[in-house]
């Protein structure tokens, strides 16, 4: 398998999505490419990074104001 | 255990119990509605449109759009992707205003050939995050998916940080699944190659060799 062949089931291996035999075939190309171990490593650390950090907050004083704002209408509806 | 209505042996999700009070006329199972996912729209507004006015606005019309159209959820997709479809239009409506003269759309710029490959290859220390305060964290991570094609963006977001499976997030995008799937794998790996500026293992001891 070559590095192109496995960046193009990245996705599919780390979203569990991969037969068993296929899965053996993406882990031994790691085991001779580190290279790709980083890529992987650091594309999960990636995914997890921006989950785990809330970019936009939305502060409690605009969430009521926008909550009366959209009550109001709904109830002219 | 509270008593779960059922269809057939399949439960009915709590979101559909309130959707049909709510379109009974009972605000408050809609307010129930917008408490529980207004910070995901807001998030999602704010990430298409990067302007903090427009994102209040596509909360408000999101919401309001949804209560005047629960007649037409049909209860075979959950009331959640229904609603992040109605405030994805919002937003790329406010997104095309601001920027009048040019086109905006989720295929917009989406034909480069960039991230395809990793090139910057090399290792993050173990806890990269550590190096940085909260705020400057932020910061780097707003500014390099700002920096995102709109179509590979809008995508990363809404399969990677709302949590949408692949098939939820074609549907809400009008996209093909093999089209969510090219773009999330580039997605990542350009946000990937963005962060290692920041992130790579060698960077206090000198930066990019």
């Amino acid at each position: 398998m070559t590095c192109t062949e496995f960046i193009a089931l990245l996705d599919d291996l780390m979203d569990d999505r991969v037969s068993a035999a296929l899965r053996a075939e993406l882990e031994e190309h790691l085991r001779g490419c580190e290279h790709c171990v980083v890529t992987l490593n650091t594309t999960r650390k990636t995914i997890e990074i921006y989950r785990s950090h809330e970019l936009y907050e939305l502060p409690n004083d605009l969430r009521s104001r926008l909550h009366k704002a959209i009550l109001a209408k709904c109830k002219k509806c | 255990m509270p008593d779960i209505q059922t269809q057939g042996t399949e439960e009915v999700h709590p979101d559909v119990l309130l959707v049909n009070r709510a379109r009974e006329g009972d605000v408050q199972a809609f307010e129930k509605l917008v408490k529980q996912y207004d910070r995901q729209v807001f998030r999602i507004a704010q990430h298409i449109t990067q302007n903090r006015e427009d994102a209040e606005d596509v909360v408000q019309d999101s919401f309001l759009k949804a209560y005047e159209k629960l007649d037409q959820f049909q209860g075979n997709s959950k009331f959640y992707t229904w609603l992040v479809r109605i405030a994805v239009n919002e937003a790329l409506m406010r997104l095309r205003k601001r920027r009048t003269g040019r086109m905006v759309s989720i295929d917009e710029d989406v034909e480069t050939e960039e991230g395809s490959m990793p090139r910057d290859l090399a290792d993050w220390g173990p806890d990269p995050e550590q190096q940085y305060s909260q705020s400057e964290l932020a910061e780097i991570l707003r500014k390099t998916i700002q920096g995102l094609p709109p179509g590979f963006r809008v995508v990363f977001v809404l399969r990677d940080v709302e949590g949408l499976s692949t098939e939820e997030t074609a549907e809400t995008l009008g996209l093909s699944v093999p089209a969510v799937k090219s773009r999330l794998l580039r997605a990542r790996l350009q946000l990937r190659e963005r962060l290692s500026r920041y992130f790579r293992k060698d960077k206090r001891n000198g930066g990019a060799k």
